[in-house]
């Protein structure tokens, strides 16, 4: 029984080694405290908020986050807009829809049911605009990127000047975090770029944060109920393991022989 | 002694199989719950439709929730015969006037209440709708007159966002 | 395989068992006489027979909303994520559930190899076992590359290219594959079809392992032959079905862990990009439970000689009852083909280790080395120390080295009686 275990967990633990071993590149991303990490975690709800003035001030120009309705941002476990708030949100963008009854496209306010308005109407348009480089969908950049939460973090505040010796060409920008260090995204964040409406400053490092946590919950937005059926889940099979356990000795406990 | 044993020896294992069962239940939840509306579908609730252009005596049908939903602009004659049906005729007895807040429009559901299929406009006995599939016979107000269907048509929710323009759900 | 005759003992269990002899097979199974020495490596059986369910199940599910097509693929599977009721739970069960499956069956299969579950009688559970891990890995391989991701759409194009090594008829054959001149829509759609059909193929298969194992009974620790039903024995209800459910109950709680903590850490990044065909990811990795294959399949620089040195990787483990000479089973009573088995275990490990990682310099190297040695192991060990080992003394039944006394089969039963009561 106990070499059971201890060879099975290790080769749980082995298993769990190889995988993080390989999964990330051997770059030192920038550390923060994520309050979504960890068994209880859960999303910081200001900073979701914050983080989606960024996304919609600084971001959303160029990237597209399509898999997510206006609803989304009322939704439990989200940034737990208002109703009215999310409503007013949705209103504030011009929704293409039709045929009409004439057969013509028209625009309206958008309403909460609608996915978030693409910045180009599709990933050409997008190039072109882009001088040929795709501004990804964020939907699930986080969970897209090999070092996650950490990787985007990092990267939005690792512009450099090149090192010496490394040329870029035009419209190409250096930042120590990309892979290859090489970047057609400019920097996009600077100290006060955005005004928070809660008073927070907004320094590059907040914003990065802020905006990061945003795409954590894009990308897992069901992360908060996962967190907490899984512990439930986990103490309740303890339980049930437990009390098998000890009917298991009591039965086996007939024949006399160690189980 | 040995009773007291017993006692205890049952206590485990009927605790075990509690346990056991309850885990067995909340697992399926999910399975089933799966299957109903999603997220998304549930946030498609309302339609705004404009009927500016219905003219009376004629019907317009629009898709709400993946139903026809329809919007007839009545006349006269028409508004006149709903409201003179006794209650007592009616197998599903509603006043028109509670079927229809502004008289000249009725929006309704368009689903035969026997069995779901959609009535046609303007046929069988009472001027009203008539559904193919099994006959059974709506009156102007799309109450059931005749055949096999237990209820009136559906009314759903709706209102007018302004004088041409009703948001049904 | 009916040890000896049942009669149920009500009338319309009497008239019903007479046409259809479910109750027999019912009490067949719990009265299954089972070696009571059996160990927590023989857990995974059972363990085994829950993950097929599992992935049956929430794939079932899944199917209900997911799209194969190559344009709302990838969108449907988000939408399963975000949208579905409990959709992300079960998403994340079935993508785990594939790992998990795969950490089983390996675990089965190393248990059989060290207590030499597969020689004689036992060759042909031991061969429709290799069938089912044949088609587990089809069923992996075509699965993930249902959510049309970087790593479906790559991973598809390169494991059908592996076709192409065949002389002559190779491009023919992947041309059909894809039903294009590229790995497709009619690619994902037909990939679907058979990732569909595969796990009900496989739970056939898997009746067939059972029957086959109810024949001769299980193998133990110990590798003796055992008189059945006899003072070795136990049936299988209670003795073994609790047992069985206590060490799932263990596995179920690292899954869950993995499903509710680390849904992601088995699956790869680039998957949650939609599959581009302009562009391929920097490393194509396939899923860790290939890697072994795929570190032998890069080991050989010919095409054609690296997919058959990696087919035979597998196959010659259908051999493997003949190759082994040696008349003892258990690795137990066997010291040189203990240290050996477990030279085998780090060679594979190794292998997919090197597997992930890019296939140059030291890697490749070593690589080369551990593929070398997986056939030395099967093609050469094997048969000689069959006939150079010497072998410790095998007891003569199981209670012997376990009790040093026979076990009171008459107080069990008391013991029973009272529980029951």
């Amino acid at each position: 029984m106990k070499n059971f275990l201890g060879i099975f967990t290790l080769t749980a633990l082995l298993l769990g080694f190889q995988l993080n071993s390989y999964a990330a590149e051997k770059v030192e991303y920038l550390k923060t405290d994520w309050s979504f990490k960890g068994l209880f975690g859960k999303f910081d709800r200001a900073a979701l908020q914050r983080g989606y003035q960024v996304y919609t001030e600084v971001c959303s120009s160029c990237h597209s986050m399509k898999y997510l309705s206006y609803r989304n941002l009322a939704e439990k476990g989200g940034p737990e807009f208002s109703e009215a708030q999310a409503k007013a949100i949705a209103a504030s963008f011009e929704v293409k829809d039709g045929p009409n009854a004439d057969g013509d496209m028209f625009t309206r306010p958008g309403k909460l049911s609608d996915k978030f308005v693409m910045p180009y109407e599709n990933v050409k348009a997008a190039q072109a605009a882009n001088g040929g480089a795709y501004p990804p969908d964020m939907s699930v950049l986080v969970k897209a990127r090999g070092g996650g939460v950490d990787y985007i973090y990092s990267l939005l505040q690792g512009y450099e000047d090149p090192p010496a010796g490394v040329k870029l060409d035009e419209g190409v920008y250096y930042n120590k975090y990309m892979y290859g260090n090489k970047i057609k995204m400019s920097n996009q964040l600077s100290d006060g770029l955005v005004e928070y409406g809660d008073g927070t400053n907004a320094t590059v490092e907040q914003m990065s944060k802020d905006v990061t946590t945003f795409l954590m919950w894009a990308a897992e937005p069901h992360l908060e109920s996962r967190h907490r059926m899984g512990f439930k889940a986990i103490v309740y099979l303890i339980i049930l393991t437990i009390l098998v356990y000890f009917s298991m000795k009591r039965i086996w406990s007939r024949i006399e022989t160690k189980v | 002694m040995s009773e007291k044993k017993t006692d205890r020896r049952d206590f485990l294992f009927t605790a075990t199989y509690a346990v056991g069962a309850v885990g067995v239940a909340a697992t399926i939840w999910p399975m089933i719950d799966q299957m109903n509306p999603d997220a998304s579908v549930k946030a498609l609730a309302s339609t705004e439709v404009d009927v500016s252009s219905v003219n009376p005596g004629k019907t317009i049908t629009v898709l709400w929730r993946g139903k026809p939903v329809f919007i007839r602009r009545r006349t006269q004659d028409e508004i006149a015969e709903a409201k003179s049906v006794s209650l007592q005729d009616l197998k599903h007895p509603e006043k028109d006037e509670d079927r229809a807040k502004n008289p000249e429009w009725l929006v309704m559901l368009g689903v035969c209440t026997h069995l779901g299929c959609v009535p046609l406009d303007q046929k069988g006995d009472y001027n009203g709708w008539f559904c193919p599939c099994h006959g059974s016979h709506y009156d102007i107000s799309g109450r059931i007159r005749k055949g096999p269907a237990p209820t009136n048509m559906e009314i759903p929710k709706y209102e007018f966002v302004n004088a041409n323009t009703i948001k049904i759900g | 395989m009916s040890d000896h005759q049942y009669t149920p003992k009500s009338k319309f269990g009497k008239w019903f068992n007479d046409r259809l002899p479910l109750l027999t097979l019912a009490n067949h199974l719990t009265d299954y006489p089972t070696p009571k020495n059996l160990n927590y490596w023989w857990t995974f059986g059972g363990i085994l027979t829950f993950c097929l369910i599992t992935q049956i199940v929430t794939g079932l599910v899944l199917a209900m909303h997911y799209i194969a097509h190559a344009d709302m693929a990838f969108d449907s599977v988000e939408h399963i994520m975000r949208d579905v009721n409990y959709g992300w739970l079960i998403r994340y069960i079935h993508a785990n559930g594939a790992s998990m499956f795969f950490l089983a069956v390996y675990i089965h299969i190393f248990r059989s190899l060290f207590y030499g579950s597969y020689k004689a009688p036992r060759e042909i559970i031991w061969i429709i076992g290799i069938i089912i891990y044949l088609l587990m890995m089809a069923a992996a391989f075509m699965g993930y590359v249902l959510p049309w991701g970087q790593m479906s759409f790559w991973g598809a194009t390169v494991i059908t290219n592996l076709f192409s090594a065949i002389p002559l008829v190779g491009e023919g054959i992947v041309t059909w594959l894809w039903g294009g001149y590229s790995v497709d829509n009619p690619t994902l759609t037909r990939f679907f079809t058979l990732h569909y059909l595969i796990p009900f193929l496989i739970l056939g298969l898997v009746v067939l392992h059972i029957w086959a194992l109810h024949v001769p009974g299980n193998n133990n620790p110990v590798g003796i032959d055992i008189q059945k039903p006899s003072k070795d024995t136990v049936p299988f209800h209670p003795y073994i079905v609790i047992k069985d459910g206590f060490a799932l109950l263990m596995f179920i709680i690292v899954f869950a862990f993995f499903v509710f903590y680390t849904p992601n850490i088995l699956g790869h990044a680039d998957n949650y990009i939609e599959a581009n065909p302009l562009v391929t990811p920097a490393h194509i990795v396939p899923e860790w439970y290939l890697l072994p294959f795929y570190a032998i399949l890069r080991s050989v620089p010919d095409k054609l000689l690296g997919v058959i040195a990696m087919l035979s990787a597998i196959f010659i483990l259908a051999a493997l009852p003949w190759l082994d000479t040696s008349k003892i089973r258990s690795a137990v009573f066997r010291p040189l083909y203990r240290q050996f088995y477990w030279i085998l275990v780090a060679d594979v490990l190794i292998l997919g280790y090197v597997g992930a990682m890019p296939a140059e310099g030291l890697y490749l190297l070593i690589a080369r080395v551990a593929t070398a040695y997986y056939f030395l192991h099967f093609l050469v060990v094997l048969p000689i120390l069959g006939f150079k080992e010497k072998t410790l003394p095998i007891p003569l039944s199981i209670t012997e080295p376990i009790l040093g006394g026979s076990p009171n089969l008459a107080a069990a039963k008391n013991k029973e009686s009272l529980d029951i009561k």
